[in-house]
């Protein structure tokens, strides 16, 4: 069996000066390479990997036969938003885990085949949807993030009429305001909203419901509605000094950053502090993403804070491993008990304790405990916190009867209903903050609800 | 989306009103809310206060002074150019009802939000005693608006050129004084004037309300950046408020971080002067 093909990256030294992206792309040859190494096995386990069971064999059987639009065809059959799959899924815990060569070894780069394909999609240009015929019905979409983009384009396509309502000014959720540039580039956001656009799904952004209009009020004006808010309300740790000035949240720091292009500052007019030592709380994806951005805005050094081990780190590893060869600190088994105050109450150090593993909780996870007089100060200008986000209430306001849980999610069915006839909901707003490929399978799910109960 | 101006007009020095034709948002509005606005791609997001809406006609009118690039750059549109983004209403309206006799007082730019607070309080039953105030009577705004829409009105100038010589503080003060019965005071205007009417007004016992205007971004509570100090809480001034028992409020916290980007802000305002006089020159 060949060896896994190795993703080409740009070289660490030079790319934590840019925000250019990081992973390059299979060549044709690499992708053909790759594929080759797929058994096409009879029953893929791959694909119950997948939350939207992409047809796996099937479209690398197609790149094997040099057939690269109809592997791309056969990924649009379920996947609405490949290039950015292909580039943020976790796919090393996803269809690549349960892939059968994953046991003897190297499971097939499937996340890089599908980025592949719809790279050269992209390239070749997208050929424009056909426009189903309308049943008339009107749905309603809260929110332009993965999960409320892939419920959009799945009643689009049945013909329903579609608006998304989305607060921001810009579409994409997370994929636009908080995943970097140099991980998911913005122009492929960009175009795979288009082709959703040509579904004939009508976008309105700068349109905060609960404000402009309430649950309530679209109830009534629509004949289903989908939530797909996200968990955008970023958690602070309550220790001292946490409102100094050069204390961020990730949301804070990562959407000057991507949404408002404060790194082409003054080019665009959103300012960002550039800190000479960053901080960073937490050991996530957004950890490491905000880290890594620090870095290329000019840092001299940045560390990730994080109070478990390595092996607890909840980011992806190829993205640890990124950001370990672009010269991110580690500083692990750490955790911050307050933030120094210096001038003008800005920020001067961060005084932090070691910790230790402790035994495993009920969850088996092994919670960690502070080892009493370790405090030690780490040297830092810039705090970044991210230890995660809850949803955003902005949508509970004038939503009479919508049931959420104490986590303040939205409690949904199988099918993805609320507790309102008519009110569909899935993604972070309903998980928690989760990935992009789940809250595409919740879209999936109630737009399949959605579409059952509008044609009863 | 874009957003037409449908009216624009220098009302005092450096202040400027304009209408913007933004039908849902003004159906939505209520005293006390703001917007947020974004010119165009490059441009940062903007938040204002809605100065006046009328749901009828579709428009929201903002009045704002030119401090820096965004604002400066605003300035220089007129009537039937488009701004790209107009969000709102956002914030928690204002908590009007009837109370009996309430005081608002606006400082500066500051009047503008006042005035459609000094609408809604005597529309809700009170007696509205409005105190205004500017550096001096050229920027002073709205006063004919105010004076209609008020019981009574006040004016104080800091350097005497139109009504009292002093601060809005001090009349408030007086009226205080006089013995007059006030349920509530409503203060906006500069931080530095919400923090001195704050401290002035707390040995009368008097509720006391400030709107705050810290650096926001989204305005929807999804970035933190706009956070402030209400009595030893964090609160997010975008969704909590912006309006804040003034009493509580911890107003150093608050002057530190508006101060945060004042090196990047002249940096920008510079590029953008430097873009400015040089265009087609290169
Ligand atoms: C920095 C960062 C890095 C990440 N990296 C990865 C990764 O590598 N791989 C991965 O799989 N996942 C990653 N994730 C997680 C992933 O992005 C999210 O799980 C996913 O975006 C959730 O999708 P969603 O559609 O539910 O919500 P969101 O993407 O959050 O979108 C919700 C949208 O709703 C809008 N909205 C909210 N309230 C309202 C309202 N009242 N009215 C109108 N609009 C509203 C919001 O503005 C937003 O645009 C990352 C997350 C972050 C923050
Ligand atoms: C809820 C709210 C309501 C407001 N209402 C009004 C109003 O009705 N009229 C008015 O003239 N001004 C109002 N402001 C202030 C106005 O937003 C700022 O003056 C404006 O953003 C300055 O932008 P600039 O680029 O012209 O100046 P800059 O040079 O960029 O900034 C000048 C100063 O304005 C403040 N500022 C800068 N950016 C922001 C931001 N994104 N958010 C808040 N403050 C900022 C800072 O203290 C800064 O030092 C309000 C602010 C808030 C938060
Ligand atoms: S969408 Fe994600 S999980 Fe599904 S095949 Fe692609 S990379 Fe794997
Ligand atoms: S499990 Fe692995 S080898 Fe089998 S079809 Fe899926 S990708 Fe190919
Ligand atoms: S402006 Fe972002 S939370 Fe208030
Ligand atoms: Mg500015």
């Amino acid at each position: 069996m060949a060896d896994r093909q190795a993703m080409p990256l740009q070289d660490p030294k030079e790319r934590a000066q840019n925000f250019d992206e990081v992973a390059l792309g299979y060549t044709d040859e690499m992708a053909l390479a790759e594929a080759s190494r797929c058994l096409e096995c009879k029953s893929p386990k791959c694909v119950d990997g997948c939350p939207v069971n992409i047809d796996i064999p099937g479209f690398i059987a197609r790149i094997k036969s040099e057939d690269f639009d109809g592997a791309i065809g056969t990924i649009k059959l379920t996947n609405a938003l490949p290039a950015v799959c292909g580039r943020v899924c976790p796919q090393e815990v996803q269809c690549e885990e349960l892939c059968v060569l994953a046991k003897k070894g190297e499971p097939v780069a499937i996340g890089r085949l599908e980025r592949f394909c719809a790279d050269y999609e992209r390239r070749k240009g997208v050929t424009p949807p056909v426009q189903p015929e309308s049943t008339g019905k009107k749905v309603a979409i809260i929110g332009a993030g993965p999960a409320g983009l892939t419920a959009a384009a799945d009643l689009a396509k049945k013909g329903h009429e579609v608006t998304i309502f989305e607060s921001l000014h810009d579409t994409g959720g997370v994929l636009t305001y908080g995943i970097p540039e140099f991980r998911l580039p913005k122009a492929i956001v960009k175009e795979e909203v288009e082709y959703i656009k040509q579904l004939g799904v009508d976008v309105k952004v700068d349109y905060v419901i609960g404000k402009i209009k309430t649950l309530d009020e679209l109830r009534n004006e629509y004949d289903a509605v989908f939530l797909g808010t996200g968990a955008g309300l970023p958690k602070f740790m309550g220790i001292e000094g946490e409102n100094l000035n050069g204390v961020y949240s990730a949301n804070e720091f990562l959407t000057r950053v991507n949404l408002m292009k404060a790194y082409q500052f003054p080019n665009y007019d959103t300012p960002i502090k550039r800190g000479k030592n960053v901080i960073v709380v937490g050991g996530g994806n957004v950890a490491m993403d905000a880290a890594r951005s620090a870095l290329r805005l000019g840092a001299d050094e940045v560390s990730i804070v994080y109070r478990r081990g390595e092996d607890e780190l909840p980011a992806r590893k190829e993205e640890i491993e990124n950001a370990k060869e672009e010269g991110i600190v580690f500083r692990l088994l750490t955790n911050p008990t307050r933030i120094l105050e210096g001038e003008n109450m800005t920020v001067n150090g961060v005084e932090c304790i070691k910790m230790e593993l402790g035994e495993p909780d009920e969850s088996g996870r092994r919670s960690p405990v502070a080892v009493e007089g370790s405090e030690h100060v780490i040297n830092a200008d810039i705090v970044i916190i991210a230890i995660g986000t809850s949803p955003n209430p902005m949508i509970f306001s004038g939503s009479e009867g919508l049931e959420t849980n104490s986590r303040g999610t939205i409690v949904v069915d199988d099918s993805g209903k609320t507790s309102l006839d008519n009110v569909y909901a899935g993604g972070d707003a309903v998980t928690g903050a989760a990935t992009v490929i789940s809250a595409m399978g919740a879209g999936k799910v109630a737009a399949k609800a959605i579409n059952e109960y509008l044609s009863n | 989306m874009s957003y037409q101006i449908v009216e624009k007009k220098e009302i005092a020095s450096s202040v400027h009103m304009m209408k913007i034709k933004a039908p849902d948002v003004a159906k939505a509005a209520k005293a006390g809310q703001f917007i947020i606005l974004r010119i165009d791609e490059t441009s940062e997001r903007v938040p204002l206060t809605i100065a006046d809406f009328d749901s009828n006609e579709g428009t929201v009118t903002i009045i704002y002074q030119e401090m820096g690039k965004t604002t400066k750059q605003l300035a220089k549109m007129s009537a039937s150019e488009e701004l790209q983004d107009f969000v709102g209403p956002l914030g928690t309206p204002a908590d009007v009802r009837k109370l009996g006799t309430v005081i608002l007082v606006g400082g500066g730019v500051g009047i503008a939000p006042v005035y459609p607070q000094v609408k809604a309080y005597r529309e809700a039953g009170n007696k509205v005693i409005s105190v205004i105030g500017a550096r001096n009577e050229s920027l002073l705004i709205l006063e004919d608006e105010m004076r209609e829409a008020s019981d009574e009105l006040h004016v104080a100038t800091d350097d005497g050129s139109k009504g009292h010589h002093g601060f809005v503080t001090d009349v408030v003060k007086n009226i205080l004084d006089s013995g007059e019965k006030v349920a509530r005071i409503v203060v906006i205007g500069p931080p530095i004037l919400m923090k001195v009417a704050a401290g002035m007004t707390e040995p009368y016992g008097v509720e006391t309300i400030v709107s705050l205007n810290p650096i926001m971004i989204d305005g929807t509570g999804m970035c933190g950046g706009c956070r402030v100090s209400v009595g030893g809480e964090t609160k997010f001034a975008c969704v909590d408020g912006p309006e804040f028992d003034a009493h509580k409020v911890d107003f150093n916290l608050l002057m530190s971080r508006l101060a945060l980007y004042r090196s990047e802000e002249s940096k920008c305002q510079e590029n953008h002067d430097h873009k400015c006089t040089c265009r087609g020159e290169h």
